[in-house]
């Protein structure tokens, strides 16, 4: 298995997470890594993106001397609203994220487990954000994706059996997409759906803190 | 009809130990004008409703640097070191509540509410202490409404009847928050005469409104340098 640096695997889990998006999605996509799926959108469609500090139809960040100070992403970063979208407030906004009508969310984690189990929103002692709309979103998506790298930098699981770290969410979490492998939460456990190519099945369990279900054949991810 | 006033004579009204919310998402549609006259006149002891504690130096996060505050209820303060060290000092206490649930908290209180029903915070620790409820087979838990002594808001627009109109994402949790408290102080770059803004452009009815204080245009600071 070759090495990859951090910002290949980056790109990958990107890339793969791109392949679950549909046309005409309303779609949430959270600080950091998941933020880079809008960069490898497929060819053909097209999603709205869910800003939860106020709006659909989140565009591409401005050109330098373009920026509007009243048009920010969920991060405060200088963004663009595409022609269709539309602003409200953080009820409605909220309303969108709980009420069934975000289609999807890709978020980051700090662990997920066998169970849909997600903890990424604070370490006891450490760092204490806060857990912002994640909560929310967590609960509220139609479907969830962990978008994250395997294993923390020391190698050790991010993907475990139980989450240890208070969780932001219990049972939510529907799929996760690694720069190794995509494995689906199901109520018997963790199922491997696909690895990366040159990795195999059981390179994914021996970095994986939970028991994977291994089918005869696992389809190779298409990045 | 909202009074125009300047913001020092605004913040006059403003007693220390008053629970104050304000709007603005990570210092985007903050009174950043009201907050500046607050941090002039010396407040402090405030218990703050904010989604956030913004960054060093712009929106809450002059408050807390000023230290106005003993009590901050919000959803986040990951942008603001100077927060977190307060917190592990035990300067200021920290409250914190999903985004969502916040902003409901404070809608109940506006519109008359006993509390909110939401699925945000089942199976965590934020379920701690608080009545759980099964509707239709699903788990909800009770979180009860969120009131203020004063709510201070940004908008683009007023007129002379405190008619509002909020910009883009600097509306986030401007409009609720003028319906939650004893005393409602807008922060407008313009103020308009009455009959200026189309009754169906509304978006927060002067009715809620009680002082407006006029900026002519607010420096906002370089976005590109904020963290």
């Amino acid at each position: 298995m070759a090495t990859l640096e951090p910002q290949d695997k980056r790109i990958i889990i990107a890339r793969r997470a791109a392949r679950e998006l549909q046309d005409g999605y309303v779609v949430n996509l959270g600080i950091g890594l998941p933020t880079l799926v809008a960069n490898y959108v497929p060819e053909g469609i097209k999603v709205w993106l869910h800003s939860e500090n106020g709006f659909v139809g989140l565009g591409p960040a401005p050109a330098p001397g373009e920026e509007d100070p009243d048009v920010v992403n969920a991060g405060a970063q200088p963004a663009s609203i595409i022609p269709g979208g539309a602003c409200f407030d953080s009820c409605m906004s909220f309303a969108i994220i709980r009420g069934g009508h975000l289609d999807l969310t890709i978020l980051g984690a700090l662990e997920v487990d066998e169970k849909g189990n997600l903890a990424n929103w604070m370490v006891p002692g450490r760092i204490v954000p806060g857990m912002g709309g994640a909560m929310d979103l967590v609960v509220g998506a139609r479907r969830v994706i962990i978008a994250t790298e395997h294993t923390l930098k020391d190698g050790s699981p991010k993907i475990v059996r139980r989450c240890q770290l208070p969780l932001t969410a219990a049972g939510e979490v529907d799929l996760i997409i690694t720069e190794l492998a995509v494995i689906e939460v199901t109520r018997e456990g963790l199922l491997l759906k696909e690895v990366a190519p040159g990795v195999t099945p059981r390179e994914v369990q021996a970095r994986t803190g939970a028991s994977l279900i291994i089918p005869d054949t696992v389809a190779t991810m298409e990045i | 009809m909202a009074i125009v006033v300047t913001a020092g004579e605004a913040v006059s009204r403003i007693e220390d130990g008053m629970t104050v919310m304000t709007g603005g998402f990570l210092g985007v549609g903050t009174p950043e004008v009201l907050l500046d006259a607050l941090v002039g006149r010396g407040a402090k002891k405030l218990t703050l409703i904010s989604n956030d504690t913004a960054f060093p130096g712009r929106g809450n996060g002059k408050l807390v640097e000023a230290g106005c505050l003993k009590k901050v209820i919000a959803s986040h303060i990951g942008t603001n070191p100077i927060t977190q060290q307060q917190m592990k000092e035990k300067i200021l206490e920290v409250v914190l509540i999903p985004q969502g649930t916040l902003a409901e908290r404070i809608r109940a209180a506006g519109a008359g509410l006993g509390g909110i029903l939401t699925p945000t915070g089942v199976g965590t620790e934020i379920e701690k202490e608080k009545t759980v409820l099964t509707i239709d087979g699903r788990r909800y838990l009770l979180e009860v409404p969120l009131y203020a002594d004063v709510a201070l808001i940004k908008a683009h627009l007023a007129d002379e009847a405190g008619n509002l109109v909020y910009k883009r994402s600097a509306r986030n949790f401007n409009p609720v928050m003028a319906m939650a408290a004893s005393l409602v102080i807008a922060q407008v770059d313009r103020v308009l005469p009455v009959g200026s803004i189309d009754p169906d452009q509304v978006m927060t009815p002067g009715i809620f409104i009680d002082l407006i204080v006029q900026t002519g245009g607010e420096q906002v600071g370089d976005l590109r340098t904020a963290r």
